[in-house]
């Protein structure tokens, strides 16, 4: 047994074990995008409304959202909120509302930049053919907007992919968790397993996450 | 033009914060009358169209369009901005939508028309100035010239009975200008009653049955386009010439050296 050490990925359930690994942070961050992406979109119309305490609300939350590291973030609501309330979270469910509060702060910021993007212009061309407001938002400005979130919305959700390797923190056994135990569990036999564990892991992360790329690449390329 | 008042201002106030944009208007267009609007930057003259139709709102006086008052309350104000056409300086189509649909959308779903009557109508439209080929192209394929055009037409294919034009020829190619103005010109040929506001001071003077000339927010001159040019009777009418006037004075000088 004197290989490159390579083997050490297909020993037993090695692999399996990874992609399961892996499919423990993507099914947070896709639970994550799917909840933040329809309140990202409340919350960038929010953010636009022209009032002084909605305003400072929306500021509020953005700046905290956005200041805290996401650790920050988890550590509080793992093990500080749900310790001091005595809420019986699981970290998975703690990292869901976590990332779901952090994505939906980013989408409604970019929700917000699409929003005003659109020129004023464009409102009052739809209004003086005789639109009203709900008609001049829906056929307007909407389709206009999302030509320009979607690409954007991907690349948030690859954003949200390669952040969700934090739960790893609270405990959550994912993919890198996953990785240490067999580069552990094999410490004698493969003592060059980091590298290909880690290797492995580093595509599996580049092949989750390319595809997304792309596609947000193609349409924006499309759409322009 | 028929004697009928189609568009009536009376004391038409207009302030933004503590400026007075526009102070005290009384102004009628008749039905079939192409009203333009002539005056520096600044003097009023968008604002005056915008209250018009009610993308501004006056802080007093009225605007009536055939007797009916126009606010901007809601249903009312959608109802009557149907009947009044607008085109803005910088054209603004939708981008997202192709020539054809830019055009009926509104018809469509405001007008709630069939999309085949609307697109018959557009079709029409578009052959009147000379763009059919373009119904399937988007805004961004267009020059400037051809989407001012494609705006004028969106505008008529809502059957306006005014039409208000917001310099329309500023944001052109000065090759471009022709193309739009002459458009506007088989309009009011063909009994459009219109509002004009533009730079364009030779267009003025052949499109116009009457020139309004505004000036810190008053009408300072109304009057018949040949008086109006050829002699004004306010100073600052005159000044206002003067500064389209620039080389004809330079040729002059030019004969005393």
């Amino acid at each position: 047994m004197q290989g490159s050490g390579i083997e050490v990925l297909f020993l037993g359930r090695n692999f399996l074990r990874l992609l399961e690994g892996l499919w423990v942070t993507l099914r947070i961050s896709l639970i994550a995008v799917l909840l933040s992406v329809p309140l990202g979109i409340l919350f960038g119309m929010f953010m636009t409304i022209k009032n002084p305490i909605t305003k400072a609300i929306s500021r509020v939350y953005l700046e905290c959202i956005r200041i805290m590291p996401q650790l920050v973030l988890l550590f509080i609501a793992y093990f500080g909120v749900t310790r001091a309330f005595g809420w019986n979270l699981s970290a998975d469910i703690s990292a869901v509302i976590v990332f779901t509060l952090w994505g939906t702060a980013e989408m409604g910021d970019l929700v917000r930049g699409a929003l005003i993007s659109i020129p004023k212009h464009q409102y009052d061309s739809a209004y003086a053919l005789g639109m009203n407001k709900i008609q001049a938002f829906g056929y307007v400005v909407v389709p206009q907007t999302m030509r320009r979130l979607i690409p954007l919305t991907i690349n948030l959700t690859t954003r949200m992919i390669k952040t969700t390797s934090l739960v790893v923190l609270i405990g959550i056994t994912e993919v890198l968790k996953v990785g240490k135990q067999i580069i552990d569990a094999n410490r004698f036999d493969y003592p060059t397993a980091a590298l290909w564990v880690y290797g492995a892991i580093f595509l599996l992360y580049f092949l989750a996450c390319w595809p997304i790329s792309m596609l947000a690449k193609r349409l924006e390329k499309q759409w322009r | 033009m028929e004697d009928k008042v189609q568009l009536e201002v009376t004391g038409l106030v207009k302030k933004f914060g503590d400026d007075t944009i526009l102070d005290g208007i009384d102004l009628c267009v008749h039905k079939g009358e192409v009203v333009v609007v002539l005056g520096p930057s600044g003097c009023g003259k968008s604002t005056l169209l915008r209250c018009m139709n009610g993308l501004e709102t006056a802080n007093e006086g009225t605007i009536l369009l055939d007797g009916e008052e126009i606010s901007s309350d809601g249903k009312k104000i959608t109802q009557l901005r149907q009947k009044i056409g607008m085109v803005f300086q910088s054209y603004d189509l939708f981008p997202h939508k192709n020539i054809i649909d830019n055009i009926t959308l509104a018809p469509v779903k405001v007008q709630k028309r069939t999309k085949k009557d609307a697109e018959e109508q557009a079709e029409k439209l578009l052959a009147r100035v000379g763009l059919s080929e373009k119904k399937k192209a988007f805004p961004r394929e267009l020059s400037g010239g051809q989407k001012q055009r494609v705006a004028i037409v969106r505008a008529l294919c809502m059957k306006p009975e005014v039409m208000l034009f917001d310099e329309v020829t500023a944001a052109l190619d000065p090759e471009m200008v022709r193309e739009v103005l002459d458009v506007m010109l088989e309009l009011a040929e063909q009994g459009m009653t219109m509002v004009i506001v533009t730079h364009e001071m030779q267009f003025a003077r052949a499109i116009a049955d009457r020139i309004v000339f505004l000036d810190n927010g008053k009408i300072v001159e109304e009057t018949t386009p040949d008086e109006f040019f050829t002699n004004p009777k306010t100073q600052r009418a005159k000044d206002f010439l003067h500064t389209f006037a620039y080389e004809k004075r330079r040729s002059e000088n030019n004969n005393a050296v």
